[in-house]
Parts: C-alpha cells; sequence; structure tokens
C-alpha cells in the first residue's frame, strides 16, 4: 500500500506530541483551572471572601489576592507585593463575563458570574505589570469607561 | 509512479452536458451573492478595527450608522465568519453534491425554501446587529443579552444548514438506489461527511438558543447558567471551524490536483481522512475553555488528547494534497526536490490562491496545536495571537480558498467569463500578503499580552501604564493598520470582479460540460468497505460527544443554577 508511508507519520507525529506534551504538564505541575466553588453573583458582596476584596499576606513570601471584576474595574486594582511573591488569586464576575490576564506571568482565567476561579502568580522581576480584562464586557459613551478601560496593575518592589 | 501529461486533464468534459440544471445553478449562485455581500462589509468594517489599533479614529464619523467599535466588531465577526462561511459552504457543497453525483437535486424546491429561510434567519439577526441592539460579539455569551432577533436569526441560519443536510442526503439515497455496489463518489461522500459532521455538532448551539438565549431575551426565563450555555456554545464552537475547512479540503482534494495538471495522491486516504474528521471534529472543544473556572481540568486534558488525535486527519490531508501538488508539478515538467513547486500554476486566480491558502494553513495548524496544548494555552488565551491564528485559519486558509473558488463557480453557475483574470490574480496574492503582515502582527502582539476584543487605540491603558511591554505594542500596531489595509485594498477588488462577472461580463455561449473531479493515483477499488456506510461514522461521533460532554454537562446542571440575570452593557 503507497499511502502506509504517509500514515505511519501522519500518527506518529501528534502521538509524540503529546508525549511532549503531558511529559512538560506533568514535570513543571503547570495546570489550568479547575472547577472549585459556586457562589450566587447577586450576593457576591455579602459572600466571603468577596466581601472584602483586596490582598493579604499569608506569611513565607506567599500572598492571597481576593478580587471581584464587574464593569469595568477590578476591585482591587493595585496590588503591591515584594521580589519573589507567591501570589494566590481567588476571583469572580459580579456581573458578566470578564478575563484577567497579567502581564508576563502564568495568571490567565475567566471571571464567570456563578463561579469562583482560582490562579497562581510568581512575581520574579521587578517592576510594574499591567492586569487587563481581556474578555469584551461592554462599551461606555465615555472614552475612559467600558472593556478597554478595565484594568490595573501590580507593583513589584 | 504514473505521471499523466497536463492536456490529458481538462476540467470539464465537454462531451457530456453539465449535470447542474438550471435550478442547481440558480440557487448556488444565490448562496454565494449573499455570502459575498456579507463578506463586502465585514471587510469593509474590519479595516476600520485595523485603524483603531494604529490611534485613526473613524467611528466618530459614523455615528449615525455605528455607534462603537464594539458594535463594529460584532458585524465584522457575525458577517465574516458565520454569514459568509455558511452561505459559501451551503452554495458550494449543494453544488458540488449535485455535480459529483451527477444527478440533480431531488427537492429543488426545499433547496430554495431553505435559502429563504437562511436570508430571513441573517435579516433576522442583522437588524437588531445594526441598530446596535445585538453588541454581544459572534460568540453572544450570557449574560450579555441581545434583542431576541438576534437569537432567533441564528437558529434559523442553523436550521437552514441541517436542510442543506438532508438536502444532500436525498441525493445520496437516490444515487444509492441505482448503484447498490458502487463506491461513494469521492466529492459527494466528502460534502456530505462535512454537513453531516456540522449537524451534529451544532447541536450544541441549537440547545444553548432554545433553552437559554432565546427564553432569557423573551424573558421566559429571568436568569440564566453563563457557564452551561458557554459550554454549548464551545461544543459547536470548535466543530465550526473544521466546517469551515473541510469545504476548502474538498477543493484541495478533488478539484486541486486536476487544476494542477496532476491527480490526487490517494482516494482511499482522503476517505478516511473525512470520515474521521466526522468522527472526531466535536469531543475536543474545551480547549477554548482551558482558562474556565467551573470546568475540570482533567476534562479540559481529556479533550487536549482528542485534538491531537485529530491533527492525524489533518496531517493525513496536509500529505495527501501535497502528493497531489508533487505530482502535478512534475507532470508540468519540474524534477529534483523542490523544482515541482515552480512549475505549479503560479497565475491562475482559480488555483493560485488556493496553493497560497495551503501555506497559510501549514502556520495557521502549527498554531492551532498551541492554542490546544493546555497550560500552553495560559499564554496566549484571549490575547491577540488568537485573532492572528484565525486571520491565518478562517481568514487565510479558508476565505482565500472561497475566494477563488467563487473565480470558478460563479462564471460555471452564470454562464459568464470570469471578469480581468489579471486582476484577480493580483487580489489573490495581496490577499495572502496582507494576511501575512497583519497576523504576524497580531501573533506577536498576542505574546505580548495585549488583549482581543479590545480598543486598543483608544485605551487608557496603553497611555497610562506604559510598562515596556506596552511600549513593544505601539511599535507593531502600526503593522496591523498596513496588513489591513492591504486586505481591504484585496477585499474591495474582490468585491468588484464578482459583481462585474456576475452582471458585465461577456455571457458564455458554448455549454461548459460536466464538471470532472480529479483522478487519483490510488483510488477508491481499494478503499475500506465500512467506508461507504454512513450510520456507524454517525453513531460513533455521537457516542463521542456524549462522552467528551455528558459528565461535563450532568455535572454543570448538578452545581449551578440560572441565577444570572441577562445584562445589556452597551
Ligand atoms: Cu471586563
Amino acid at each position: 500500500m503507497i499511502e502506509a508511508s504517509w500514515i505511519v507519520p501522519s500518527a506518529l507525529i501528534p502521538a509524540i506530541m503529546l508525549v511532549l506534551l503531558l511529559y512538560a504538564t506533568f514535570s513543571v505541575g503547570a495546570h489550568v483551572p479547575t472547577h472549585e466553588e459556586n457562589i450566587d453573583p447577586k450576593l457576591v458582596a455579602q459572600t466571603a471572601p468577596f466581601n472584602n476584596p483586596g490582598l493579604f499576606d499569608r506569611g513565607n513570601g506567599q500572598y492571597d489576592v481576593v478580587m471581584v471584576g464587574q464593569t469595568w474595574s477590578f476591585r482591587p486594582n493595585e496590588i503591591r507585593v515584594p521580589l519573589g511573591a507567591r501570589v494566590t488569586f481567588t476571583v469572580t464576575s459580579q456581573d458578566v463575563i470578564h478575563g484577567l490576564r497579567i502581564e508576563k506571568s502564568n495568571v490567565n482565567i475567566m471571571l464567570i458570574p456563578g463561579q469562583v476561579g482560582k490562579a497562581t502568580a510568581h512575581f520574579t522581576e521587578r517592576g510594574e505589570f499591567l492586569l487587563v480584562c481581556h474578555e469584551y464586557c461592554g462599551v461606555s459613551a465615555i472614552p475612559t469607561l467600558g472593556h478597554q478601560a478595565m484594568y490595573g496593575k501590580v507593583i513589584v518592589e | 509512479m504514473a505521471t499523466v501529461a497536463v492536456d490529458s486533464l481538462p476540467i470539464n468534459d465537454t462531451t457530456r452536458p453539465d449535470v447542474a440544471d438550471a435550478r442547481t445553478n440558480r440557487i448556488t449562485a444565490l448562496f454565494l451573492g449573499v455570502a459575498i455581500a456579507a463578506v463586502a462589509l465585514g471587510i469593509l468594517l474590519g479595516f476600520l478595527q485595523a485603524l483603531e489599533h494604529a490611534g485613526i479614529d473613524l467611528y466618530p464619523y459614523l455615528k449615525p450608522i455605528i455607534h462603537s467599535y464594539y458594535q463594529g466588531l460584532t458585524l465584522h465577526g457575525v458577517l465574516n465568519a458565520l454569514v459568509w462561511t455558511t452561505f459559501f459552504i451551503c452554495g458550494f457543497l449543494l453544488y458540488i453534491t449535485v455535480q459529483a453525483y451527477r444527478r440533480p437535486l431531488t427537492h429543488p424546491g426545499l433547496a430554495e425554501i431553505t435559502f429563504g429561510l437562511m436570508v430571513v434567519g441573517t435579516v433576522m439577526a442583522a437588524i437588531p446587529m445594526l441598530l446596535d441592539e445585538a453588541t454581544v460579539m459572534f460568540t453572544f455569551y450570557p449574560p450579555l443579552l441581545a434583542h431576541w432577533s438576534f437569537y432567533l436569526g441564528l437558529t434559523l441560519v442553523v436550521a437552514g444548514t441541517w436542510l442543506v443536510t438532508l438536502l444532500v442526503s436525498l441525493v445520496h439515497c437516490a444515487w444509492r438506489k441505482e448503484h447498490p455496489d458502487e463506491r461513494m463518489p469521492l466529492p459527494g461522500m466528502m460534502s456530505i461527511a462535512t454537513l453531516a459532521m456540522w449537524s451534529i455538532a451544532s447541536s450544541g448551539i441549537a440547545l444553548e438558543m432554545i433553552f437559554f438565549n432565546l427564553p432569557l431575551s423573551l424573558g421566559v426565563i429571568p436568569e440564566t447558567s453563563p457557564i452551561i450555555a458557554r459550554t454549548l456554545f464551545w461544543l459547536t464552537g470548535h466543530p465550526i471551524v473544521y466546517f469551515w475547512l473541510l469545504p476548502a479540503y474538498i477543493s484541495w482534494y478533488t478539484l486541486v490536483p486536476r487544476q494542477v495538471g496532476g491527480k490526487l495522491f490517494s482516494d482511499p486516504m482522503a476517505r478516511v481522512s473525512f470520515m474521521l474528521f466526522l468522527v472526531l471534529s466535536s469531543p475536543i472543544g474545551l480547549h477554548h475553555q482551558f482558562t474556565d473556572p467551573g470546568i475540570s481540568s482533567t476534562w479540559k486534558l481529556v479533550h487536549a488528547f482528542g485534538t491531537f488525535a485529530v491533527f492525524f486527519p489533518s496531517l493525513l490531508t496536509f500529505f495527501n494534497v501535497v502528493a497531489s501538488l508533487e505530482n502535478g508539478g512534475r507532470a508540468r515538467g519540474g524534477t529534483g526536490w523542490i523544482g515541482w513547486i515552480f512549475k505549479l500554476p503560479w497565475n491562475d486566480p482559480t488555483v493560485t490562491p488556493q496553493i497560497l491558502a495551503m501555506l497559510t494553513f501549514v502556520f495557521g495548524g502549527i498554531g492551532g496545536l498551541i492554542n490546544a496544548s493546555y497550560s500552553m494555552n495560559l499564554v496566549i488565551h484571549n490575547t491577540a495571537w488568537i485573532v492572528g491564528h484565525f486571520h491565518l485559519t478562517v481568514g487565510a486558509a479558508v476565505t482565500l480558498t472561497y475566494m477563488s473558488l467563487s473565480y470558478w463557480v460563479l462564471p460555471r453557475t452564470l454562464g459568464r467569463k470570469l471578469w480581468a483574470p489579471q486582476l484577480a490574480m493580483i487580489q489573490g496574492w495581496l490577499w495572502f500578503f496582507g494576511m501575512i503582515i497583519f497576523s504576524n502582527a497580531l501573533h506577536r502582539l498576542g505574546l505580548l499580552d495585549m488583549p482581543r476584543r479590545t480598543a486598543i487605540g483608544m485605551s487608557p491603558y496603553v497611555q497610562e501604564i506604559a510598562t515596556p511591554v506596552v511600549q513593544e505594542w505601539r511599535a507593531i500596531l502600526p503593522l496591523v493598520a498596513i496588513g489591513g489595509t492591504i486586505l481591504t485594498i484585496s477585499g474591495v477588488l474582490y468585491i468588484l470582479i464578482c459583481v462585474m462577472t456576475a452582471f458585465f461580463s461577456r455571457k458564455v455561449t458554448v455549454p461548459n460540460g460536466a464538471l470532472l473531479f480529479s483522478e487519483a493515483q490510488a483510488d477508491a477499488s481499494h478503499a475500506p468497505r465500512a467506508l461507504d456506510q454512513w450510520r456507524p461514522w454517525v453513531a460513533t461521533a455521537i457516542v463521542l460527544i456524549l462522552v467528551a460532554y455528558g459528565p461535563t454537562l450532568l455535572e454543570l446542571i448538578g452545581t449551578t443554577s440560572l441565577n444570572v440575570p441577562g445584562r445589556r452593557v452597551w
């Protein structure tokens, strides 16, 4: 069969790539966000921990950030941590779907109303890092409002 | 390996009359007409977005019609990704099926009703978009809440595609009765596999519309579940990519080899790849939701495996098509390792853009694997990389192929000569180069964490938080506008050529003759018999979807409630 010379590489290439992917994923322990908890999006302001958004020092360089997304801001929108901080973000949205991406980090997560999400970042570089909403979440007649104005920053000092 | 003389492979059999009757020709041309009208408007709106990224804001001048960047972006996405593709595919696959089975549609009246239904649906979706009542993007993620007419219109378009599946299946059944033991004609088998895959996969979006979006917009249910709606959306949202791609593959497999003077390398391998696409396209959509909380990372990993499985028929296609091109290039006198490439027809508007499309697809495919690679997705999810990626795939590989095909289908169905073929050639090359510049810039911006779906030109953070990375964006953003401008010029040329061909070009009085598809070096005779059955493949596809989505959907239904109110945020 003349096709065999092409069928074999067509099967082998994806198989090898898959093995490499699995190896890379499990050796580094890099995982994507998973199911955590559900929350009533209308009661975000009354439900712990989101009734008290902010940065919390857990000691040993570990920090927690509890963050709420809403049109068109993050609370908190400025996070100041020392170099080397490991920060776990616990996030949700109280209206529509938003996204959270922090420049040069592993944080890339959707803020979905009704869902609690978790993502962790390790800040190993000093400086200011942009934190943006990367899912369309609305328009305003005022240009400094609207989805393109939903952002914050992480300051690593 | 036998080589063939170019002259022995004409595209038409002039000794036999064209099998497509006047009604099939008309319905094909009508579907293409709507597709072309949609992409015309879609391209012009895209131009505004590209300029906006470079800081040139033209939206204030369009105020009475287009109120915001995001309204334009919604129209751009719906018109290009949904209307242009769907209408082109329906027209093209009806035409190919009739030509391949060499018999007219069994129910041409139903085809006309289907077209009417889909036009009504498109208009129903377009009106609220144009009135700024549906600025929700082409993904319309709840709880964003558009006017009910938008959801109902899109649902009717999907329902229309199911009728197209029925129409081609009826042609197959009628043919099968007359030819109980014959192998299905390859282009017909591929058309049906494409539509069958889509009809199964589109159940996700249909469920989302019927149980979530429509009742919410009509006030039947007060609140919704964004995570369930979103999961149903992506059940369809990934396979829709194959719905766009497979018609291009049909051309690459069954038309292009003959057009370049060669033969298809292997007919059985082509059949296998299409049956695998039918089975494997759907159960992999969770890779669009890798960053969603609410869905277990285990199932996300399972879907990542599936994405690599579907890479198998993609590679089969790649090797098969390239071997066929090589066969053509050698038949035209090409020698050596790469000499045959230069002998391919590089100045034929009905072929060359498709070869360029294949090139863009190689890069698009590699990018797609990165997107689907689980943790690697965290680097690029929802960044400009994704925009760059799907402009290479649906915007270049698919669209360039469709553009090139329209230069071939319109003259055949309208009985007119292609207007200004040299200009058509230039149009194809311009689209190719424009897209390379545009998409390369967006891929780089994505790696620098620039978000997608964002009016970046007017964004305060570009000014206020000028981190080193944001400063790098500024250096690259003008390339988006340059690529976009080249694409717009090419798009305008495309529309011009189509309109001139349809209405003003010279009528061809001599009948074209029956369409001849590519012959194969290895023909269907040694293809496994199982490839002539539909039921086992369709059943496997359905079972795999249930396995891949059942547990996740059941868990979501068990843990979430309808507790998120719809919102208009524009
Ligand atoms: Cu947002």
